[in-house]
């Protein structure tokens, strides 16, 4: 996983509620078997005006001028400013995949879906909660200001707006500290091999129904 | 001492080591695989040089991207037309001969929806920790088990160690209580109850269903509920252990037998939550007062009773909700205060892992016999979960009574629930069906999803619209009694 670093970004404003995994990567993108190359079809079925199959030439498609994404002003962005329970839905790696191929390293919300916000963090992607009426307020900051940007600085779990106001936010210690050194859980887990191989011999002790192997025929 | 809640118990019996900075590693006894979320995680274990910790923990099968057609499955993997998908199927099957991983292969009669499949071989048993790279894991719940949905580096993160990087969830409980009334199924109480505390109201909780109508449930009915406990933002459903959840699993075949099976009960008779417990929020909800259900927008919380109208947007005072509704009706073409049964249907789906159990199937086929689809329908399908379940229906002839009234009878997937295989909507497309997601395009691009019940499935599918089952219910007791 890459490390996050502290850096300004331009934000972009998605403007809905509830914006679904489906939403994010339609299901027809779902079938490859690699982990890159979602980003072109990032929001697919907002971002293009035609249904999206895999393996095609996205440039030649006709694209919605009216999505977000696609205005001028919000080339570039990798930060995603978005509404209540973001993620929800399907439990696919696909989408942050997807995000993250595009550009983005954060995204802000007033809230994320619980499985999202587990397969972010482990693609480097920095999801950040703010109360409802601070992003109301940056929606309203970032349509008034073009290339507006912020500072998002994970270390100190600090953003700086262009204006120098400085918005603290929770993450939680051993999150930041896996996005922050770009670590890789499996091998943080695996240094417990012995406490683990320990529980599962009690555990297999206890429930020998639950270990196939154990198990009455 | 305050008492435990299920979910308690079942997170202290699985608790591998708790971290001082709240993350704790919990063990994972049971890991179901299908094809679309573990080609990657395999490649990971590969290109770390990784090996699966517990192989006999896995059971793998294909179901999203696999033919409905008999003639197409006939052929096996060969069948599958469309390329990339075939890569995905054939990618499951090398991964779990690589690794010696269990796998109901495309035509093993053991092959279906692996929320279908688990349960029905007694792989998910009371107690487990049971995941799966896929949200409808929370199914599995419906047997006490603790369950629920990983993404793919979480499932290569269980490949390697056996266990999970997690965090305690809090505790809610709902509570149904009371009759549920005639036609009132299962899918009802759990769209009633998205619809109640909307689609992000269980987010960072696990969910335990209970009360006397939940109790009342079959252990299909159960695994209706807690399947869409994610549609409310929880992971994890739950419900407790009682007779029905260990009838269903005697003789199964990877249940324990003899003196095991002895033991096993008795350890299953503590999986329930304390009386003295604290949940740190309860829901209650009146079984009469519920009614058969209906989506109308593009989210599960958008769900009204079928007596009911499509909301206005305009009465609604938040901001962002008026525009989600708004949009949605947009999306939907759906005009405000429309009533709920005029909205006429092109397509009708009875399947995917909420709704394509046996009961399902029998409660679909109890509305469809005698009755032909309406002209107006241009398919109606009925994809039953796996092929035991299938064989089971068929053993019945509910087949018969499906294909005599106009149904397409299908081979096991996952099908037109989220359409990655041939089984789709076209663009503007109005949809019956018994799935769980009603998001745009889920079913097909431009599709237009309405969330409802097997027997209301079957109804809207004879109607041509939705019609509230229950009346059709009583016109058939009306004419038996003059017949």
């Amino acid at each position: 996983m890459k490390k996050f670093e502290r850096s300004e970004g331009l934000v972009a404003p998605l403007d809905r509620a509830n914006v679904d995994t489906d939403l994010i990567i339609p299901k027809q993108f779902l079938k490859s078997i690699k982990r890159t190359g979602f980003g072109v079809n990032l929001f697919d079925e907002l971002r293009y005006l035609d249904e999206g199959y895999p393996g095609q030439d996205c440039s030649q498609r006709p694209i919605n001028p009216d999505f977000v994404l696609n205005q001028s002003r919000y080339q570039g962005a990798s930060v995603l400013l978005a509404r209540r329970n973001f993620g929800c839905g399907s439990s696919r790696e696909h989408a942050p995949w997807a995000l993250e191929d595009f550009g983005f390293r954060v995204v802000i919300a007033p809230s994320f879906a619980d499985i999202f916000y587990n397969n972010a963090f482990k693609n480097g992607l920095l999801l950040v909660t703010l109360p409802e009426e601070t992003v109301e307020r940056l929606f309203q900051e970032v349509a008034a200001n073009e290339g507006y940007a912020l500072d998002v600085d994970l270390e100190n779990q600090r953003i700086t707006t262009p204006s120098g106001e400085v918005i603290e936010f929770e993450v939680d210690a051993f999150r930041k500290h896996c996005l922050l050194e770009g670590l890789d859980d499996i091998g943080i887990t695996l240094q417990d091999e012995d406490a683990i191989r320990a529980f599962e011999a009690k555990h297999r002790a206890a429930r020998p129904w639950l270990f196939r192997d154990s198990a009455q025929a | 001492m305050a008492g435990q809640t299920l979910y308690d118990k079942l997170w202290s019996q699985h608790l591998v080591k708790e971290r001082d900075d709240g993350t704790a590693l919990i063990y994972i006894d049971r890991q179901l695989l299908h094809e679309v979320t573990s080609p990657q995680a395999f490649e990971g274990l590969r290109l770390a040089g990784r090996k699966p910790w517990r192989i006999d923990a896995n059971l793998a099968t294909p179901d999203h991207n696999v033919p409905t057609t008999l003639k197409e499955r006939a052929e096996g993997n060969a069948g599958i037309k469309d390329p990339v998908s075939l890569i995905q199927v054939q990618t499951l099957d090398d991964n779990c001969g690589e690794f010696g991983i269990e796998e109901f292969k495309i035509n093993d009669p053991r092959q279906g929806i692996v929320h279908v499949v688990g349960p029905e071989q007694g792989a998910t048993l009371p107690g487990m920790t049971v995941v799966c790279g896929d949200s409808h894991t929370a199914t599995h719940g419906a047997f006490g088990a603790l369950a629920h949905g990983i993404g793919t580096s979480e499932v290569e993160h269980v490949l390697a160690t056996q266990c999970l990087l997690a965090q305690k969830m809090k505790n809610m409980q709902v509570r149904v209580e009371g009759q549920l009334g005639t036609g009132v199924t299962a899918k009802d109480v759990v769209l009633a109850i998205i619809g109640r505390i909307g689609t992000a109201g269980g987010t960072g909780y696990a969910i335990e269903f209970a009360g006397s109508a939940i109790q009342g449930l079959s252990m299909e009915g159960r695994m209706t509920v807690c399947n869409m406990a994610i549609e409310a933002g929880a992971r994890v459903g739950l419900i407790a252990v009682d007779d029905t959840t260990i009838d269903y699993l005697r003789d199964r075949h990877y249940a324990p037998r003899g003196e095991q099976w002895e033991a096993a009960v008795a350890d299953w008779r503590g999986l329930v939550s304390d009386d003295a417990a604290d949940f740190d929020k309860v829901v209650v909800l009146d079984a009469a007062e519920i009614e058969p259900q209906v989506s109308w927008g593009t989210s599960p919380e958008m769900v009204t009773g079928v007596s009911g109208e499509v909301p206005d947007p305009a009465e609604q005072d938040d901001d962002t909700v008026r525009n989600g509704y708004t949009r949605a009706l947009q999306y939907m073409g759906l005009a405000p205060k429309q009533k709920i049964t005029d909205i006429r249907l092109d397509k009708v789906f009875i399947g995917s892992c909420t709704n394509s159990r046996i009961e399902d199937l029998r409660e679909a086929a109890k509305v469809a016999r005698g009755k032909k689809v309406a002209d107006s329908i241009k398919l109606a399908m009925v994809v039953p979960g796996s092929g035991l379940v299938k064989r089971q229906a068929e053993a019945e002839g509910l087949d018969k009574v499906f294909i005599e009234a106009g149904f397409e009878w299908r081979e096991p997937g996952c099908s037109m629930c989220l359409a990655m295989n041939a089984d789709k909507l076209g663009a503007g497309e109005h949809c019956a069906s018994t799935s769980n997601r009603n998001f745009e395009g889920r079913q097909g691009y431009g599709g237009r999803t309405h969330l409802v019940s097997p027997a209301m499935a079957a109804a809207a599918a004879i109607a041509g619209h939705f019609v509230d089952v229950r009346q059709l219910a009583a016109n058939d007791d009306v004419q038996g009694q003059e017949a």
